[in-house]
């Protein structure tokens, strides 16, 4: 509908909507976190929840005990690589839509730990990671902002069409392999359906 | 508190054939150590323990240090008869000192407000007779750190109640903390690497570049 045309409806008192919009509206102001912390930045996760920083106004205050009753995965911390297989299997188990927040340079990329024998050198070499948030740790704000943008990627999703997200897409998978113990690092290191290195063009 | 010579030599006399020996530290701290044998750990913990002047009761920490073969410089007295005099004379001599594993633990007393004494105790080598007594027995809270140590460094801890690995998975290979511990090649990809991880990096697209 023409945008004129509706601001000239909603001054006489008629709204109009679509029902992707409502759809979306509703989701994005309901996003229930799974309650899980791994490190120093999951203190951070709990200050954004309380009241000076309040989650709540984002719709976002429900944290659940369950990956069944949970909409969104905050990786707040630092993904050991004897923890990654299980957070990869809270993931699997979360029901769709289902998104990710990696939070902190240790979720993003293994931080300050990165080249440790036991750090994971980001979630998003086994899960697919909707927003990273860099910081050590980032402050509530910025979680905040990360929350904000994940709202937005989801107002932005079609319905219908080639575009339209995963989970409404039957093919499309809802559950990432999850990665065994090896000899000495995870086997397999990262899921390539997911991650692949970047090229680096250096000068 | 005693000094540790004080209380090394009242341990000496204690406990007969225990053989204890100082371990200089000549960093500002200088923190001296007491080397203790192996075959008197035990007995030796007990008594720091349980002497009512010392009354070590609480192991704060307890680690581990991996010390590679090295090539140590000695120092021994000789005396040389110069021109008919006897002069001393210092020489220092080079000496390869075998590796071997150590623990190290803190002990402070929580009645007495003192401490800390430091023990060290070695393996007799990084392979086979990588063996120490347990300490758990006589501190209870040396349980999980001697399992890390175990975990880490690959120190076999005897009369240990629940010997397992604490950090890493049952199954990993090797102990991570040793220094010549080869780590997995996974710098595929390093976005802002520099020193040591520059070479690294460079030696893994250097051997992907290879058909
Ligand atoms: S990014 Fe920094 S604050 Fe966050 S978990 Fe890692 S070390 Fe801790």
């Amino acid at each position: 509908m023409d945008e004129g045309l509706r601001s000239e409806l909603q001054k006489q008192g008629i709204f109009t909507t679509t029902l992707g919009e409502i759809y979306n509206w509703g989701r994005k102001n309901s996003v229930w976190p799974l309650n899980f912390g791994l490190a120093c930045c999951a203190i951070e996760m709990i200050a954004t929840t309380m009241a000076r920083y309040d989650l709540a106004r984002f719709g976002a205050e429900v944290f659940r005990p369950s990956p069944r009753q949970a909409d969104l995965m905050i990786v707040a911390g630092t993904v050991t690589k004897k923890m990654a297989p299980q957070v990869v299997r809270l993931y699997n188990q979360m029901g769709e839509p289902k998104y990710v927040i990696a939070m902190g340079a240790c979720a993003i990329s293994g931080g300050p730990f990165k080249q440790g024998y036991n750090v994971l050198k980001g979630i998003d070499r086994y899960i697919p990671v909707d927003v990273h948030i860099p910081g050590c740790p980032p402050r509530p704000e910025a979680l905040i902002h990360a929350f904000m943008t994940l709202q937005q990627k989801i107002a932005e999703q079609q319905l219908t069409g080639a575009q339209r997200p995963r989970h409404l897409r039957a093919d499309a998978p809802s559950e990432f392999t999850v990665p065994e113990f090896g000899d000495h690092d995870l086997v397999p290191t990262k899921n390539p359906d997911v991650w692949q290195p970047q090229v680096l063009i250096r000068g | 508190m005693e000094t540790l010579d004080q209380i090394k030599s009242r341990l000496t006399h204690a406990l007969l054939g225990a053989r204890l020996e100082i371990v200089p530290n000549e960093s500002p701290s200088s923190q001296r150590s007491l080397l203790v044998d192996s075959e008197h750990a035990r007995a030796v913990a007990q008594w720091l323990r349980d002497d009512p002047e010392l009354c070590l009761d609480y192991c704060s920490n307890v680690t581990g240090v991996d010390w590679l073969e090295a090539v140590g410089k000695t120092k021994i007295k000789k005396t040389v008869v110069v021109d008919g005099v006897e002069k001393e004379l210092e020489e220092t001599v080079d000496s390869l000192r075998s590796g071997y594993l150590e623990a190290v633990y803190h002990l402070f007393s929580m009645a007495k407000k003192h401490g800390p004494v430091i023990l060290r105790l070695r393996t007799e080598n990084r392979t086979d007779k990588n063996h120490l007594p347990s300490l758990t027995p006589v501190w209870h809270g040396c349980e999980f750190q001697e399992r890390e140590i175990f975990d880490l460094y690959g120190v076999v801890f005897d009369g240990h109640p629940d010997l397992r690995r604490i950090l890493m998975w049952d199954g990993f290979k090797d102990h991570p903390m040793r220094k010549d511990y080869v780590e997995p090649d996974d710098y595929e990809y390093e976005p802002t690497p520099h020193d040591a991880v520059l070479e690294k990096a460079k030696k893994h697209q250097a051997q992907e570049a290879k058909p």
